[in-house]
């Protein structure tokens, strides 16, 4: 495509030029800044240096002849943009009924879309196009400003916290104090759990949507009703049971599930941690488990493995630039699962802090909502629990969720010996959308192979 | 209806107004045989004259004060600063004085000039073509000060403005005058300075804007709209005097408030409407006050990534307002 040039806008409060002297005429080639052009205003004249190298192919406005800022006035054939192709750009769009005009009354107006600005007079060319319609076929010359991701996502409300610990807004205190309604009946919907005026008025409405007894009953020995025919207690749900519970049904029921497990030999991963462990808990403070290992294998395999550091996107795959590993830990209310933010620029042990850290806050439910939220692939430690094997559900909107389960002895059998080794399950889900059993399987084992590297002697700092 | 910009709202505005009252006349600079810069005198020149379209030198404190004086002897004077960036040398004539004359006469001299302002950016204007000065006016008792965001309240307040007895500072954004199009009914009408105008209303969170920045607030509702969060968007239309009772109106109704402008965040019409929420409507907030405004730079950047990241836009209200209702 051959290159358009535009007048340019040359100063403030100019709307349109006048061309003095072509400089250079078709089949000369030009440097990029070298004069082009001489422009005449009404303040200035001057001459327009070449934004582009290549040979002129056509001269579109003649001298003497007037014209709006951006109005094409040549076109250039440049390497990139060779002669005879289409041109590549051109001056100012211009829609004079743009879609989306509005019926009813307009009064209120409308913005004209994808229009140039062009100096500090904004856009006074427009309106001096409009009339030939010139310009109203070209491109846009900018690209349409990209919304960044973040701004689009709605914000997470996952973290919890009970309303006595809650900001309560004006607004809640007075309609409390008006209808005399006791706070610890309603649960908020707000952001960390805040109740909002619109909770207390649907309150109002409807009643207490839950017993009192049911916010206060402590987990494992919940609180309820029992049926009337005897055989049958309801218990009801606490706002992190409903969470969770709409956040499995909607992970199960959008994502394609898929599963795979390996076998991981750890008895390297066991001297290491039992050789540095002392050490590291005197030096550093708080324990060393096996979770800091096993992030560090896996966030660097992530880093191998874009696609399972993703999310399905409709018509494309979404590829997070970040490492935000999520950390599934069993609270008192429930399961929340705290993030640790760019996990791949953590040492073993910088990891083993952050993670003691964010399980202790959501141990002393003093995690905040940046905690628990951004989190682009899950690692559950269901082993901690006993379990062998699992079938875990992903944490939504995820790529891919990783348990490790419960490290033991095992007699294997290595190189048609058997050898008693530590023997610990990975077990995968991923979202079939994304990868195929090839992908999942390529990053099971890059897991695999980066925890069997680690022996007494590996650094974990 | 006739869809017109913002532009021809503002040419018809002064045509009309001289052609009913031969006290009324324009004075700045190449406002005259150009047109003005932007061209709203365009075709005036050959319409009124040069006594009644008046190219004036370069020279704002003398413009200002020539004004001035015209409308102490009973004159209607238009006089147009061509950027609102120019204004500073004339600021004495209009704080100093247009503002405080009436007060300080008990009433016996009034000063009806309307004083026209394209102002603010997101137009690659540079540091001295966009500024937005409407807060130093909003501070001032004895100025009216007006900015309409569409065709419509552009013609029925600027024609309301010039038959006012008062100084008014009417600001016009130099980016709405192409860009924003809408419909403007034939024949006379005015708009009263001082009540805001609800363009959407809503029931979750109320945005105020004023200006360029209120049609982006129209985008970020209808963006939200589509997520469930139902967003009032108040034009003010006039910032002096404010509409409170709209505003709070609104405040009440919704219980959360967010304040969208262009102008530098810290001491502006936001913080003033943050203040009057607070004061008045304290009982009724169900989340914090908040400001999506231009941030504390010196002025408008030249350089256009520089430029967008100081600009409000649709994408950084509906952020805002995203987090507001989810409060």
């Amino acid at each position: 495509m051959s290159i358009t040039i535009e007048l340019p806008h040359v100063g403030e409060s100019v709307v349109e030029g006048t061309i003095g002297k072509w400089l250079k005429q078709p089949g000369d080639t030009v440097k990029r800044y070298e004069p082009l052009v001489e422009i005449v205003t009404d303040k200035v004249t001057m001459e327009v240096p070449s934004p582009v190298e290549g040979s002129i192919v056509k001269l579109l406005a003649e001298e003497g002849e007037t014209l709006p800022m951006g109005a094409a006035i040549a076109e250039v054939a440049t390497a990139d943009s060779p002669e005879g192709s289409e041109p590549e750009t051109a001056a100012i769009e211009v829609e004079t009924t743009p879609p989306g005009t509005p019926d009813s009354p307009s009064t209120t107006g409308y913005l004209l879309r994808d229009v140039t600005p062009v100096g500090p007079t904004g856009g006074a060319a427009v309106e001096l196009a409009e009339p030939t319609g010139t310009t109203a076929s070209a491109n846009p010359v900018r690209p349409a400003p990209v919304t960044p991701a973040q701004t689009t996502q709605p914000p997470t409300t996952t973290a919890i916290i009970s309303s006595d610990q809650a900001r309560l807004s004006p607004a809640v205190r007075r309609l409390a104090q008006e209808h005399s309604v006791d706070l610890s009946l309603i649960q908020g919907t707000g952001l960390g759990g805040r109740i909002t005026r619109d909770n207390i008025l649907q309150y109002l409405e409807t009643g207490p949507a839950h017993p009192p007894a049911a916010s206060l009953a402590p987990v494992g020995q919940p609180a309820g009703e029992t049926s009337v025919d005897g055989l049958e207690t309801n218990v009801p749900l606490s706002p992190v049971r409903r969470m969770i519970a709409e956040a499995m049904v909607r992970s199960v029921t959008e994502i394609p599930h898929a599963w795979s497990t390996v076998e991981v030999d750890v008895s390297g991963l066991v001297a290491l941690r039992t050789s540095v462990r002392a050490e590291f808990e005197q030096k550093q403070g708080g324990s060393l488990t096996y979770l800091p290992f096993v992030i560090k294998a896996v966030v660097e395999a992530l880093r191998e493995f874009s696609t399972m550091n993703a999310t399905w996107g409709g018509d494309k795959i979404i590829l997070k630039n970040r490492v935000n590993l999520g950390l599934a830990v069993a609270a008192p209310e429930g399961l929340i699962v705290p993030v640790l933010h760019n996990a791949d620029q953590f040492s073993i042990a910088g990891l083993a802090a952050g993670a003691n850290d964010l399980a202790e806050r959501a141990r002393t439910k003093s995690l905040t909502l940046d905690d628990v939220q951004g989190g682009t692939f899950t690692l559950n430690n269901t082993g901690a629990l006993g379990s062998y094997v699992s079938g875990p559900i992903i944490n939504y909107p995820q790529a891919g969720i990783l348990t490790t389960e419960t490290i033991q002895k095992r007699a294997v059998v290595i190189d048609d010996a058997i050898a008693i080794r530590s023997m610990m399950n990975l077990c995968l889900s991923f979202d079939h959308r994304i990868n195929d059993g090839a992908e999942a399987s390529g990053f099971l084992a890059a897991v695999k192979n980066k925890l069997q590297t680690f022996a007494p002697g590996t650094s974990i700092y | 209806m006739a869809v017109k910009s913002v532009i021809e709202a503002v040419r018809e505005a002064i045509t009309e107004e001289m052609t009913r009252d031969s006290k009324v006349f324009v004075m700045g600079e190449d406002v005259g045989v150009r047109g003005g810069v932007f061209l709203a005198t365009q075709g005036l020149s050959e319409e009124f004259g040069n006594e009644r379209i008046i190219d004036a030198p370069l020279a704002e404190a003398s413009i200002m004060g020539i004004a001035l004086g015209a409308a102490f002897r009973g004159m209607r004077p238009i006089p147009e600063v061509q950027f609102s960036d120019f204004v500073w040398p004339s600021v004495n004539q209009l704080i100093g004085e247009a503002a405080r004359t009436c007060y300080g006469t008990n009433g016996a001299v009034q000063v009806p000039m309307v004083i026209r302002m394209p102002y603010g950016g997101g137009i690659r204007g540079g540091l001295f073509h966009s500024q937005n000065v409407e807060t130093h006016f909003f501070h001032t008792p004895g100025l009216k000060v007006v900015a309409p965001s569409t065709p419509y309240d552009a013609k029925g307040l600027l024609k309301s403005a010039i038959r006012d007895n008062n100084p008014v500072v009417f600001l016009e954004h130099k980016k709405t005058y192409r860009l924003v199009r809408g419909e403007v009914p034939e024949g006379e009408y005015t708009l009263p300075i001082g009540k805001a105008d609800v363009k959407r209303a809503g029931s979750n969170v109320t945005v105020v804007s004023y200006g360029l920045t209120l049609h982006y607030c129209l985008e970020a509702a209808e963006e939200l709209a589509g997520e469930g969060i139902d967003v009032e968007v108040v034009d003010l239309r006039t910032l002096t005097p404010l509409d409170t009772e709209t505003v709070l109106e609104s405040v009440k109704k919704t219980g959360k408030l967010a304040v969208v402008h262009e102008d530098n965040i810290t001491g502006g019409v936001g913080a003033e409407i943050a203040a009057l929420a607070a004061d008045q409507a304290f009982e009724y907030l169900d989340g914090p006050v908040v400001r999506i405004c231009g941030p504390d730079v010196p002025t408008m950047p030249f350089a256009q990534t520089l430029e967008d990241a100081y600009m409000p836009t649709a994408d950084k209200i509906a952020a805002g307002l995203r987090n507001l209702a989810a409060y």
